[in-house]
């Protein structure tokens, strides 16, 4: 490897260019990032912990609604239904198994709910995906929005699995190796001991997700995207690669929505609504479309922007923290900013904050030089 | 050239025929596109389809790669029935093809496009692609070096890692070629290699079309309005006018025909002239 200092794009074997961390510089920050995470819960207040947690676990939603509509090209409305059918399987198979009101399986071990969550998603993602070997674009966009209002409806009704509306049901409990993640413990606070976990998963499933992107599966997913009838003539069977897409994004998604009320510890069937895939499809604009990072980025930014946004009324006097006090609201100045910065990527930035990281990679690659 | 000039003219190749497409008849609600086409491609052969525009020279590679389905006829490839089978299928079995406006991956690199060529080589499931070590890492090594050949063939090196979309209209060419090459075709259809090429564009692709042939061993079927070109190269061509092929022959026949120049060439065509 010495022979590659200051060469970073030379590369001896194929394997060397095909690696996740290809370049010297990716290797570093990889480091450093992954340095940083790890340090977090020593140095942050729990309750930005929790934050964190919720946004890791966005990400891995994130992740999976990059696949279908940014790599695949499949523009989805419908994450939210996907969400939910994972957080109810989760949330329903370690339910009390002795409660009246609730069905409950009373199986509290994470990898076997988490699995169970991502497979049912899975397989709904596969039920719906012939709609998209048949349509596209907008008239998608419209029948996967359908599947949104389908579910709100179903788990605001169906109170055995959801408890009603207003009502909810705990959310699934996390167990792992023996370990209670969602109570505090001799060494570790609640909050730090979920943020670990939530870490390690988005790892997990972002390694994952790189791994599908660069391989064949990921190439003939761009190419569905790009030129579906190009695709077709070389010979990549467009049909089952949306539904590949439509599956692969549904269990993340899954996934995402068995982690994500582990939290605050209860769901509500009421918060899987339109408002939820919106944020999703913000997400993905603002962190990069196409990208597995930029996933994380916009989830990471989507996810911390209330928080920073609550900060606000003490900094900025016209700004009110409830509506009682009359004025502007901090919820009101978050929805504006959601539109403002969806717009403002799509105008001057459309590959998002992935997408601003490359302008300042490729301004330092030739610094001081202007080109 | 010199094997092609001992065949006998008008004759079909006297080696099994790797395509058959006989009496094919192509209709879109009311416009025949194709109106009972035969012709066959011996191996090694390449074979050239000339004619106005509108002729329905495309309709026959769209026929071929099954983009479209003839309301009669037979398409053979070797001993299989083309008629019916879905385009990927039918690129499974190894016919690839060119378009007249360049369809590459615009986003993708020349790297991804090519290995889009192989799509179907050494393929792995959803699986194994998100474990990545093991079966996925060595087939995609096994095809990063098939696809590294073509690299090399087509001298695309310095541009492997752009995106197609920033490149060259004549390179974008020059790519699609590669990702028909990438698939290891039994079969490569053509459609308007040179089209909108400048001269030395042009004797570059002409160069890499008879390397194909006499490296590779790929039968081809051309479709090109360059008269210069197909003359130089084809082996066979075939005349189609209003969707029916009026003249089937070596270059030097068809262009001396008087249904022909009629059709096409022109009265002034001085192809014949050549020494």
């Amino acid at each position: 490897m010495t022979t590659r200092i200051g060469r970073p794009l030379l590369y001896t074997a194929y394997e060397q260019d095909m690696s996740l961390l290809n370049t010297p510089a990716k290797r570093g920050w990889t480091l450093i990032l992954g340095l940083v995470a790890v340090s977090l819960p020593f140095l942050l207040q729990d309750d930005l912990l929790v934050v964190m947690a919720t946004a890791f676990v966005a990400a891995i939603g994130a992740i999976g609604l990059n696949i279908v509509t940014g790599y695949a090209g499949q523009v989805s409305l419908g994450h939210a239904f996907f969400l939910a059918i994972g957080a109810y399987t989760a949330a329903a198979l370690s339910g009390d198994p002795d409660s009246t009101r609730l069905i409950g399986f009373g199986i509290t071990s994470l990898p076997i709910w988490l699995l169970a969550a991502g497979l049912v998603a899975g397989l709904a993602g596969l039920i719906v995906a012939p709609l998209a070997a048949r349509l596209r674009g907008l008239y998608l966009a419209v029948v996967t929005l359908g599947l949104v209002f389908i579910g709100e409806h179903i788990f605001k009704h169906w109170r055995d699995l959801t408890g009603g509306v207003g009502v909810g049901r705990p959310a699934a409990v996390p167990e792992l190796f023996g370990i209670q993640f969602a109570v505090d413990g001799a060494t570790f606070t609640k909050a730090q001991k979920l943020y670990l976990l939530m870490f390690v998963l988005l790892v997990i499933f972002g390694v994952l997700a790189r791994n599908l992107v660069r391989s064949r599966i990921g190439r003939a997913l761009a190419a569905v995207r790009d030129r579906d009838l190009a695709a077709e003539v070389i010979g990549v069977d467009v049909t089952r690669y949306k539904m590949i897409a439509f599956a692969v994004s549904s269990f993340y998604a899954g996934v995402a929505g068995a982690l994500l009320y582990v939290m605050i510890g209860f769901v509500e069937p009421g918060s899987f609504n339109l408002a939820m895939s919106v944020q999703y499809i913000a997400m993905i604009l603002i962190g990069g479309v196409g990208t597995i990072s930029g996933s994380v980025l916009g989830a990471l930014f989507i996810t911390l922007l209330p928080r920073v946004t609550r900060e606000l009324p003490a900094v900025l006097p016209f700004i009110s923290a409830s509506s009682a006090a009359g004025g502007i609201t901090v919820f009101q100045v978050e929805t504006i900013l959601y539109g403002l910065l969806i717009i403002g990527f799509l105008i001057f930035e459309p590959r998002g904050l992935f997408g601003i990281w490359i302008r300042v990679r490729n301004y330092w690659k030739s610094w001081p030089f202007s080109h | 050239m010199t094997a092609t000039e001992t065949r006998s003219p008008e004759a079909e190749p006297t080696a099994t025929p790797v395509l058959t497409f006989e009496d094919v008849v192509l209709g879109f609600s009311g416009v025949t596109a194709l109106n009972g086409v035969s012709f066959t491609v011996g191996p090694g052969e390449l074979f050239a389809v000339i004619g106005p525009n509108g002729a329905g020279k495309t309709s026959i590679f769209n026929v071929l790669s099954g983009v479209y389905r003839p309301q009669r006829g037979t398409v053979r490839f070797g001993a299989q029935n083309l008629i019916g089978m879905s385009p990927h299928a039918i690129a499974r079995l190894g016919i690839a093809r060119t378009f007249q406006n360049i369809e590459l991956f615009s986003n993708l690199t020349v790297l991804d496009n090519l290995m889009l060529g192989r799509h179907h080589h050494h393929p792995y499931g959803v699986l194994a692609a998100l474990g990545w070590f093991g079966k996925a890492r060595r087939n995609e090594l096994a095809n990063r070096r098939a696809v590294e050949e073509i690299v090399d063939f087509l001298d695309l090196a310095q541009w492997r890692r752009l995106p197609v979309g920033l490149l060259p209209y004549g390179v974008q060419k020059r790519v699609e070629l590669g990702r028909a090459l990438a698939s290891e075709p039994k079969l490569l259809l053509l459609d308007e290699p040179v089209a909108g090429m400048n001269l030395e564009e042009t004797e570059d692709m002409a160069r890499f079309i008879l390397d194909i042939r006499d490296e590779l061993d790929v039968p081809m079927v051309m479709v090109e309005h360059d008269m210069g070109l197909v003359m130089d190269l084809a082996d066979r061509i075939m005349v189609v006018d209003f969707g029916r092929a009026i003249r089937t022959g070596r270059p030097r026949e068809v262009a001396t025909d008087p249904d022909v120049v009629r059709a096409y060439l022109g009265e002034e065509h001085r192809v014949v002239d050549r020494p």
